[in-house]
């Protein structure tokens, strides 16, 4: 954000500091505050209708204090002095320090820097024009088709300001902004209902609407739905899976992201613990989550501990090279976080999350990739995704999908979930593309916690994986 | 506790302007969460969160903001907010709140003041328990992933100026894990959790057999081959796809042209076999209420009733819509205006045992988890298919666990190919319970 904008600092720094010192003061060994201001709009149309705008404003801090491996946390509110210490107080009885003993805290602020500026501030940008946008969206989109018989059309941003202070004495401040809109169809005929849709986002402001054409949007989600409503039933067993550049990149997500942060591996919840060093992918395969990812839908300046945000390379030609890791993971290995210590809001713990996640680009033209694929299914867009870290099996859904005949591209498949085994997965990457492209923008759930990332992926094939349809 | 939040609410409602519809929904909730790993605390949340959602309609058109905080200051903003984002929306001859229909809230025993008197302590040594008691259940048990305690109380009211003034409060609890089981390279996981209002309710123990039993019976488990079985889903898999089945009976989804069943009220839709339900009143149901968002009475509607079609659940808006009235399913918090939903759906069980279930069937699989159910279905088509594990059936008999397959059909297919419902009706912590159910004809996919 541009020059003297603030965080959420209606908190003075002696007050941090006093507040964190109250926190250790019965024994904790690192304290921590994380203050957030965020204010959210969104508009919704359906079924013909601007339905209504939303504004929402949340604000509060949330508190934690470490003793050995015990965390106590408590949030409030209440951003007053007072307010702070009940939390710093209820924190650390939770955390439970034993002995007692004051500590001083001087805080140094950090400046983190994303690189780039917003140019429009959503909140300058009058209702009217977001309501317009939905507007349009809707008469595109039914205008693509007769068949298309339902239309829903999201906008939504946010402006989420975060303070973190802790007692190793890091301040840093952060204002971050999202701005999201996506259209959904319906399209019905004789085969029954079909559904398609189609979202963007960017962390940036309402300058999302000067990078991307509305109309196209809403023309590619109804043009998906109409699509497949001549589909066929997708295909059951096991087959070759290409997938396409941008459609995809929450298979990686999935497939190793997951089993890849340092909570899980702790536990041994994953498949990949102690692997690293090992050939875990194909020659070729090298996995980057990177929080720095300018304007990309999981881009952060710092992290939700304070960190700055950074680029990790987790799979370098095949080879596992780290995990992820956060404050308390890293602290316990005596090793710095890598910046991936997030948390939904205020009122959560922070753990280790993904960012951005992506797969680097190979050398292959992605058409002869689908060109010598004799038989298998071309995904051009991914849904969803889940994994069973501990493991290693996953699955992942497909919106859009055809099937590969003798190296084309023939017939569009109805919707399923493909399933495979993450670290067999990786070892079964036969072609890379030269195409990459960022994917739609996701929200990731871990422990009840939804954080924005982005992910992408080049065009790619998969030698072999179970196609979760109903035809043989 | 409750007269402040109604007084809020009625001061809230006191500043609608003449020819205004205003309506305050405040809520306030404790929630404690403690994670225990090693025998000890690994962490322990604590704390109060509170909120305020204010809908305003005016000529037709709504607007709506929210703020997580109670405060009087931020009052003025957010109803402020509400006002102006209304005059955005387009007009809409069926916009207006829920009105008193006279059907009187349910009395029902879902808070205990025990909840509130439980010290954190007894909370952390049931945490620990659990721990121990997965960690003990067999020698294969390599370790858990999670075993946590958790426990809230909410508070809600809802008043407006059409006369809803409601308040209501509940509290739960429940403790769950995820257990790992270990043989040389092969790590298999398993899920298990006890729900309750209060904690002496709880039992730790079964939680932590269930998911010991879950773990270790998927060691050694491989691919199974393609083809078409009967599969039976337990309890906890039924619930989940209940859920699924709820979206496509939401009223507002059938006028838009969004529910598969829009059409079929009286139709045959499933198998005769199949009773659905939705009955937010059943204190034994985790998501059980006295009142809905809009502050109406929480009420039992039968939805499918021996296979046939009877209801669409609605709110105030997609009821007037519809011409018909509010079955007291308006489904929000404080940061949404009410949309519609099931709150509580469950099937009325049968009169068989799982074991006898099971006892006659030849060859199928019994399917005791499912992944990708948010990616592979889709509720308005119809089609599904899921990420599943779980156990053959052979000879009427458990036989070898079998994982990385998945499992797939339509909806409409599914609930007309349902062959037996079990008795075992079991209530799980989400806005389901579950049975054990046979469907024939699911498609296997794996090798």
């Amino acid at each position: 954000m541009g020059g003297g904008t603030k965080g959420p600092t209606v908190i003075e720094q002696s007050v941090l500091e006093r507040v964190l010192g109250e926190a250790l003061r019965t024994g904790g060994e690192f304290a921590e505050i994380f203050a957030e201001d965020r204010r959210n709009s969104s508009a919704l149309l359906d079924d013909g209708r601007v339905e209504e705008l939303t504004s929402g404003r949340d604000r509060g801090a949330g508190i934690r204090v470490v003793v050995g491996d015990t965390t106590g946390f408590a949030h409030t509110a209440d951003l007053t002095e007072a307010g702070l210490r009940a939390a710093a107080e209820a924190a650390a009885a939770a955390a439970r320090g034993g002995g007692g003993g004051v500590r001083t805290i001087a805080l140094t602020r950090q400046s983190a820097t994303r690189g780039y500026e917003i140019e429009v501030l959503p909140g300058d940008v009058p209702k009217a024009r977001k309501v317009e946008l939905l507007t349009q969206a809707n008469d595109t989109a039914r205008s693509t088709d007769g068949a298309i018989s339902q239309v829903s059309v999201s906008y939504g941003d946010t402006r989420r300001r975060i303070l973190v202070a802790n007692s190793d004495g890091l301040f840093a401040e952060d204002d971050t902004v999202r701005t999201f809109f996506s259209v959904s169809c319906v399209a019905s005929g004789d085969t029954g209902m079909q559904t398609g849709r189609e979202s963007i986002g960017h962390t940036i402001g309402f300058e999302l609407f000067d990078r991307y054409d509305i109309d196209e949007l809403a023309r590619n989600a109804a043009g998906r739905a109409i699509t497949k409503l001549a589909a066929r039933p997708a295909p059951s067993g096991q087959m070759p899976v290409v997938i396409g550049s941008g459609g995809g990149g929450v298979l990686f997500h999935e497939a190793c992201g997951h089993g890849l942060e340092a909570d899980l591996v702790s536990k041994g919840a994953s498949v990949f613990r102690g692997r690293v060093g090992q050939r875990v992918a194909s020659p070729g395969v090298t996995v980057v989550d990177d929080g720095t990812m300018q304007r990309e839908w999981g881009n952060i300046a710092i992290d939700d501990e304070g960190n700055p945000a950074q680029r990790n390379v987790l799979i370098e030609d095949g080879i596992l090279t780290d995990y992820m890791w956060d404050h308390l993971r890293a602290r316990k290995e005596g090793r710095a976080s890598s910046g991936n210590g997030r948390r939904q809001s205020y009122q959560h713990l922070p753990m280790v999350r993904m960012t951005n996640t992506y797969l680097l680009a190979g050398t292959e033209d992605p058409d002869s990739i689908i060109a010598s694929t004799q038989k298998g299914v071309y995904v051009k867009h991914l849904g969803g995704g889940q994994v069973n870290t501990a493991t290693g099996d996953f699955v992942f859904g497909m919106t859009e999908a055809y099937l590969i005949e003798n190296g084309e591209v023939t017939e569009p498949l109805r919707e399923g979930n493909l399933i495979g085994n993450g670290p067999e997965v990786l070892q079964r990457i036969d072609a890379l593309g030269n195409d990459f492209a960022m994917g739609p923008p996701g929200t990731c759930g871990k422990d009840g916690q939804g954080v924005p990332v982005g992910d992408g992926v080049p065009t790619l094939r998969v030698s072999s994986l179970t196609i979760g349809g109903t035809a043989s | 506790m409750s007269e402040d939040l109604l007084a809020l609410g009625d001061r809230i409602v006191a500043m609608a302007r003449p020819g205004e519809q205003l309506e305050a929904v405040v809520v306030r909730g404790t929630e404690t969460e403690i994670r225990v790993y090693g025998g000890e605390v690994e962490s322990l949340s604590s704390a109060q969160s509170q909120g305020m959602g204010i809908r305003v309609i005016v000529d037709g058109r709504q607007g709506f903001a929210y703020a997580g905080s109670l405060e009087e200051s931020v009052l003025a903003e957010t109803l402020a907010e509400a006002r102006d984002n209304a005059g955005f929306a387009t007009f809409d001859e069926h916009a207006g709140l829920a009105e008193p229909d006279g059907v009187a809230v349910p009395e029902l025993d879902l808070y205990r003041s025990a909840l509130e008197s439980f010290s954190p302590d007894a909370k952390i040594a049931l945490a620990v328990e659990l721990e121990r008691a997965v960690l003990a259940a067999d020698r294969r048990i390599s370790g858990i992933e999670s075993a946590e305690y958790v426990d809230s109380i909410g508070e809600a009211a809802v008043v407006s100026t059409t006369g809803v003034r409601s308040f209501g409060r509940d509290t739960n609890c429940y403790v769950a894990t995820y257990a790992m089981a270990t043989v040389d390279d092969d790590t298999q996981t398993g899920f298990g959790f006890s729900v309750g209002r209060e904690p002496s309710e709880l039992v730790p123990l079964r939680a932590a057999t269930d998911a010991a039993e879950r773990a270790t019976r998927m060691l050694g488990a491989t691919q199974p081959s393609s083809g078409r079985l009967t599969v039976v889903l337990d309890p906890w898999v039924t619930a989940q796809f209940l859920g699924l089945i709820g979206y496509t009976l939401n009223g507002d989804a059938a006028q838009k042209g969004r529910s598969l069943f829009a059409e079929r009220l009286g139709d045959e839709v499933a198998s005769p076999l199949l009773t659905l339900i939705d009955d937010p009143t059943d204190t034994r149901a985790f998501t059980a209420t006295d009142a809905d968002g809009e502050g109406l009475a929480a009420r039992r509607n039968v939805l499918i009733e021996n296979g046939v079609l009877q209801k669409f659940v609605h709110n105030a808006y997609s009821a007037r819509r519809a011409g018909t009235v509010s079955t007291g399913n308006a489904v929000r918090g404080f940061t949404s205006t009410p949309s519609v939903g099931c709150m509580a759906v469950s099937l009325v069980p049968g009169i068989t045992d799982p074991a006898t279930l099971i006892a006659g069937i030849a060859d199928g699989v019994l399917v005791q988890e499912v992944s990708g159910l948010h990616s592979g279905v889709n509720p308005v088509s119809g089609d599904f298919s899921t990420g599943a594990e779980g156990l053959r059936i052979r000879n009427g008999e458990l036989a070898e666990p079998v994982r990385e397959f998945t499992i797939a059909s339509t909806l409409q297919k599914m609930l007309r190919d349902v062959q037996a419902v079990g008795s075992d009706l079991q209530f799980l912590p989400m806005n389901a319970a579950g049975v054990s159910l046979v469907v024939a004809d699911l498609t296997i996919s794996g090798s």
